[in-house]
């Protein structure tokens, strides 16, 4: 009875479990407290601060680094569901800061420019949570084994086009499926081919899911997107430019929160989509010249 | 022997979690996201989530109603972290369109405790459970004022964390994440399931 009366913060339990809340929710990009509050009103299950969406982070390009502290406080100021927040890709001195302002999670994001091009952060070493983008379940095993507490496929961020996100989705549930018929001594092999910790290989093969909460982002525009990553396996749905890029935020944004409770339902799908006005404008992926989702090991 | 029909709101939030346990203990559950899924179930758990979320969301199905009759009838209700706020009275630190159902006679504040890195684990003693009950407290409510019908079955720095009116019962923790099954047991033998544990048994015994 060591821990009798006794709180201990930061644990596996605790920063997974904040994950476990968010199921079934949508996660919303904000760039202001004004669009927080849009947000929040649309019944968001948390907000993303950041400087920029990712589709003007595309357009305007240059170095795309962690958001001015002053401008995530003011987010925190004005709404009461969690607040989470972007760091480069191994920038642990940015992680630091955003611990120090206490956002509910960190979000090592591809969406920012990498700051490591050999390490991620280790995030062991920290008392908030983290979510990392992955592509396929090697990344995803790799970016829990360095801590991460929720991961998200990557998608391709701030293009509208959920076409990325279906196939990072696809490849990571399909391999976890395949894990689950392997037997023991199959599993090795998967470990080396998918270059991931065998422990987390062989719990895979135990649970048939991930170790930790699996999101979807990047490309999700409409609530038929939502519906779509959920029926594949999502458990919940971040929407970066899909909301504040999109003709009307309020009804977009309310109209995917509904989709992500109802999304095996066609039915409520077709009420809340009815007369939504324009998604954000779409790109095809063949034309971008930078995919953000490459960033990361 | 028939098997408790367990529904769990499932608008947001840690429903599967709940889900894994009640299955482990022989009910059957179903997850409610609409009134007619609502009337079937003989019980809820109202899960862990974001409570504004939730609230507005039950708004919008036209479930806000339906809910409250059904726990004036005496449904059974287990409600943790999130779901407790929904029943409550009173919420301090709420939106200002935030629905209190008013089933449960008490006052409440949201994130009572802080952000996410005040989030805690730690060994309560529980009334009724002759061992500590490792709880996991995430962006948790703090009950400020309980009503005098309510029950504490365990407390945190003086505050009530785990208490029971009729056949509600309500945690501002999380009992589906610590991996012990004892509170959704005790919950669904002392309420409208007094023989359940002993149909178990039986089952047990037959098989």
């Amino acid at each position: 009875m060591e821990k009798h009366n006794k709180r201990v913060t930061g644990t596996t339990v605790v920063k997974r479990g904040l994950a476990e809340m968010l199921k079934g929710g949508v996660i919303m990009d904000v760039v202001n407290p004004q669009q927080a509050k849009i947000a929040e009103n649309a019944g968001a299950v948390a907000v993303m601060a950041l400087e920029r969406v990712p589709a003007d982070i595309r357009k305007d390009g240059g170095v795309s680094r962690m958001s001015d502290p002053e401008m995530i406080q003011g987010i925190q100021a004005e709404v009461s569901i969690p607040v989470m927040a972007k760091a480069r890709i191994g920038h642990f001195a940015e992680a630091q800061m955003l611990e120090t302002l206490e956002v509910d999670y960190i979000d090592e994001s591809e969406v920012l420019t990498p700051a490591d091009e050999a390490h991620h952060i280790d995030k062991w070493a920290f008392a908030v949570p983290f979510v990392c983008g992955a592509t396929n379940l090697g990344e995803a095993l790799r970016r829990i084994s360095e801590g991460a507490a929720m991961i998200r496929s990557k998608g391709e961020a701030g293009t509208g086009n959920v076409v990325e996100a279906v196939r990072h989705l696809r490849s990571i549930v399909g391999d976890i499926g395949k894990i689950t018929k392997a037997d023991s001594a199959e599993l090795f092999d998967w470990a080396k081919r998918l270059q991931a910790p065998l422990p987390l290989v062989q719990e895979i093969a135990q649970t048939a899911q991930l170790p930790v909460p699996l999101f979807c982002a990047g490309g999700i525009a409409t609530p038929a997107d939502a519906s779509l990553v959920m029926q594949l396996g999502a458990q919940a749905v971040f929407v970066g430019s899909g909301i504040f890029k999109s003709a009307s935020p309020e009804r977009m944004a309310s109209a995917i929160v509904e989709a992500a409770t109802h999304y095996q339902d066609p039915a409520i799908l077709v009420k809340v989509s009815s007369g939504l006005g324009e998604a954000m404008a779409g790109l095809e992926i063949s034309t971008l010249e930078q995919k953000l989702a490459d960033r990361g090991w | 022997m028939v098997k408790p029909n367990v529904g769990i709101l499932a608008l947001q939030g840690a429903f599967a979690a709940h889900a894994a346990i009640l299955e482990s203990l022989g009910c059957v559950t179903q997850q409610v996201r609409t009134v007619e899924q609502l009337r079937a179930v003989d019980a809820l758990v109202l899960p862990g989530g974001e409570s504004t979320t939730m609230s507005m969301l039950l708004e919008r199905c036209g479930m806000l109603d339906p809910l409250r009759e059904r726990a004036q009838e005496g449904m059974a209700i287990f409600a943790t972290c999130a779901g407790l706020i929904l029943l409550a009275t009173e919420i301090c630190d709420g939106r200002d369109d935030q629905h209190a159902l008013g089933v449960l006679d008490i006052t409440v504040a949201r994130n009572g405790y802080g952000r996410q890195i005040a989030s805690f684990e730690t060994a309560l003693d529980v009334s009724n459970l002759d061992s500590p009950f490792e709880a996991v407290f995430i962006r948790s409510p703090v009950i400020t004022r309980v009503g005098s019908g309510v029950e504490t079955l365990a407390e945190l720095d003086g505050n009530p964390v785990l208490c029971r009116a009729d056949a509600v019962m309500a945690a501002t923790f999380h009992p589906e994440l610590s991996g012990d099954v004892r509170l959704h047991q005790h919950w669904l033998s002392g309420t409208i399931y007094a023989d359940y544990a002993d149909n178990r048994k039986f089952a047990q015994q037959k098989g």
